[in-house]
């Protein structure tokens, strides 16, 4: 493996944080609490980035009464084809429910009052990220934005003991050597625009695969939100009033937010426009949808449309991991991967231990984020404090391989004219983004989109080389390139219909299939059931007692 | 995507540039910033959030305005009371009042299902077309 080159920037830490989402800014408070000395780093700007940031999320908080713990927990285990873990569901239901109140003390964030208690149901995404990034630099923790990562560094054991990255407001590279890593860099939306996704391009899947990781649940990839046409605003929750309707008005008979979305897809396969008018809403619940979630108004109200009374053109635009549910598999509590000093949190990892086959977001994903970043925080200090003095003393090697270090010799003049990336983003237009290939699946299309984003693949691995802020679009393509294999090839692996993966090929659940699939590789990919934990049968009936 | 950055309401603080999540803007030569990379902007209206100067108005497309769109035209926006109008809405501001302390939103009960149409067909109004 080749060294890393020298930088202008090297810096030391105990845990680097690669993200500052949500999950990136919980495992960054419990570093820091742990006494680790914490470097976060962020592709855009920790407080502002990320779907949280721009969105806004409903949180699975519950409090901690039996009845209503065991009601939150049974709610959707059929939803998700029965792949969730109860011994997860409960941790992250205390864990979350002890970070809001922390939120609401520590970095007094302003909670409704509802019946004169705090309502911690859900969150504005501005306020609270904005909070996050102060109350993570009041801690101690360094954050350094507009800093994206490129690849992971190792030491001769293999075990992560860095990153290297660019800033690309000061055109300079950066080198991090750190005692543990926590990959918090979000999911995969492919570039898709919608609400604060284009950050996510599964850079993380990528680093750390390439770095020795598996991934879980890719399958439960093909998440599609709606959106008026032409527009970004992917907030689903107030369809739930709606009415959709074909071009010429008449209603599209099936068609919902929920349970009826595909609906939607066929009809814009097939025509090419749905209608939708949000005309189940009362006057007052019109009211408090303006306070609830005042960005889902800002199409509506700039664009001159009454949603209530308008019928307007609406859209499905990918939203992929994000309100999927596959990332890096983690294996043990404190969410680190198999591979040592590398954790993995939020979007970036699998949240198939609390959800199964489907999320949608729908609270479960905010819960996960601030819980499994707390447990990944903690790991990595305990991890980077393990390894004692030795850990900054480490020989670096580089694992970084599409378009930082070509398999086939690229000559200097022509890596900086390559131009292989826009090929590969049309690939993925092509073979990603299409209703009729990810999200309704069938075989015989599935198998062909494949082979295709294998081709794009090879070209991306043996051909590049970039540096610089072209390095930076470059590694998102193969990130989402390589997210793209690992769904598909899971798509392909599960022969059924459950959670968000549906097969049209294989409508029907099999009850022989209800184990989860771990995926891998790079060049060449592999699929395994994932075996499930011998105790899990008799830890779901302790709980259930 | 971001269409407007005022100069004259902009104070030259830079806010923009950092918040950014996709690194948008550069700084001007004047200290205003400039709208370096559009097909970049993800249309999230972070920045609009974050600016002390209501100076920025981003159009809730996807794609860039066309030319002589309201949607590029300050006076218009200004007019209309769009520009600024998500800071206000979400509370930020001096003397405003968070509207994190009001975000509720109405109970969710399951998903409405749109049932086949009844006949005699209903009267349906005809549909808005996007205003770009
Ligand atoms: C419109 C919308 C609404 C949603 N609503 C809900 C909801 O109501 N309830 C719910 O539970 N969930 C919801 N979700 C899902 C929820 O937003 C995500 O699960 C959550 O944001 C995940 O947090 P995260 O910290 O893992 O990732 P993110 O919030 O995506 O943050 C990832 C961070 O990593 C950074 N990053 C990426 N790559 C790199 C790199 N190479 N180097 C350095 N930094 C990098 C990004 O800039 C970003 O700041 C919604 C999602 C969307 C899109
Ligand atoms: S945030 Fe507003 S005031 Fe500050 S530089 Fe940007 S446009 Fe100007
Ligand atoms: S809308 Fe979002 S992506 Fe676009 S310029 Fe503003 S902050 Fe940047």
């Amino acid at each position: 493996m080749p060294r890393t080159d020298t930088t202008t920037l090297d810096l030391t830490a105990d845990v680097v944080i690669v993200g500052g989402g949500p999950a990136g800014t919980w495992a960054a408070l419990a570093a820091t609490a742990a006494g680790a000395d914490v470097v976060l780093l962020d592709k855009g700007y920790c407080g502002a980035s990320g779907p949280t940031a721009s969105g806004g999320t409903g949180v699975w908080y519950v409090a901690p009464e039996p009845d209503a713990r065991e009601k939150a927990m049974a709610s959707r285990e059929g939803l998700g084809g029965y792949l969730a873990d109860r011994r997860w569901m409960a941790r992250v239901l205390d864990q979350t429910y002890e970070n809001m109140n922390r939120l609401a003390t520590e970095a007094r964030y302003p909670f409704p009052i509802v019946d004169g208690q705090p309502f911690k149901r859900g969150v504005q995404g501005p306020e609270y990220m904005r909070r996050m990034r102060a109350w993570v630099k009041r801690s101690g923790a360094r954050v350094l934005d507009h800093s994206p990562v490129l690849e992971l560094l190792v030491d001769p054991s293999g075990a992560v003991a860095g990153v290297a990255g660019y800033r690309r407001q000061h055109d300079t590279g950066y080198r991090v050597r750190a005692g543990a890593v926590v990959l918090a860099s979000g999911g995969c939306a492919f570039l898709s625009k919608a609400l604060g996704c284009d950050v996510d391009t599964g850079d993380g899947a990528l680093y750390a695969a390439e770095a020795g990781a598996e991934l879980s649940g890719m399958e439960f990839s093909n998440s599609y939100a709606i959106a008026p046409a032409f527009t970004s605003v992917t907030k689903t929750a107030y369809y739930n009033f709606a009415t959709f309707f074909h071009a010429d008005g008449t209603p599209l008979a099936g068609a919902a937010s929920q349970g009826g979305r595909s609906v939607i897809a066929g009809e814009l396969l097939r025509n090419g426009t749905v209608l939708c008018q949000i005309d189940q809403a009362d006057p007052e619940q019109q009211r408090q949808m303006r306070e609830g979630q005042p960005n889902f108004f800002l199409t509506f109200d700039r664009l001159g449309i009454n949603p209530f009374t308008d019928k307007f053109p609406v859209t499905l635009l990918l939203e992929g991991t994000v309100r999927g549910t596959g990332g890096i598999r983690v294996v043990t509590d404190d969410c680190a991967t198999t591979v040592p000093g590398l954790y993995a949190a939020g979007d970036a990892a699998t949240r198939e231990l609390i959800c199964g086959g489907f999320t949608g977001g729908g609270s479960h994903n905010s819960a996960w984020a601030m819980s499994s970043g707390t447990w990944a925080g903690q790991g990595a200090a305990r991890f980077a404090t393990g390894l004692g003095p030795a850990r900054h003393r480490r020989r670096l090697a580089a694992t970084g391989g599409a378009g930082l270090r070509p398999t086939r010799a690229v000559r200097r003049g022509n890596a900086e004219r390559y131009t292989g990336w826009s090929d590969a983003e049309q690939v993925l237009r092509e073979q990603v983004h299409p209703y009729d290939k990810n999200y309704l699946r069938h075989g015989e299309r599935l198998t062909p989109a494949l082979a295709e984003l294998d081709a794009a693949w090879r070209q991306l691995r043996a051909e590049t080389a970039a540096t610089g802020a072209a390095a930076v679009r470059i590694r998102q393509t193969a990130a989402m390139v390589a997210h793209a294999r690992w769904m598909y090839t899971s798509a392909l692996a599960r022969t059924e219909s459950r959670g968000m993966a549906r097969r049209q090929d294989h409508p029907r659940l099999d009850p022989a299939q209800r184990h989860r699939i771990s995926v891998g590789g790079l060049d060449s990919l592999w699929t395994r059931p994932e075996p499930e934990p011998a105790e899990a049968g008799q830890r779901l009936t302790a709980v259930a007692s | 995507m971001i269409e407007i950055v005022s100069a004259s309401r902009c104070v030259t603080c830079d806010v923009c540039i950092a918040v950014c999540p996709t690194n948008v803007f550069d700084r001007g030569a004047d200290g205003v910033p400039v709208i370096a990379r559009q097909g970049d902007c993800q249309t999230c209206f972070m920045c609009e959030a974050h600016c002390p100067a209501d100076a920025l108005f981003v159009a809730p497309l996807t794609h860039p305005a066309p030319p002589g769109s309201p949607l590029t035209d300050e006076q218009h926006v200004t007019e209309t009371g769009l520009l600024g109008s998500y800071r206000k809405e979400i509370g930020w501001g001096r003397g405003r009042k968070p509207g994190a302390r009001v975000a509720i939103g109405p109970q969710l009960g399951r998903a409405r299902v749109t049932p086949p149409a009844t006949p005699p067909a209903e009267t349906t109004s005809t549909p808005a077309p996007l205003k770009t």
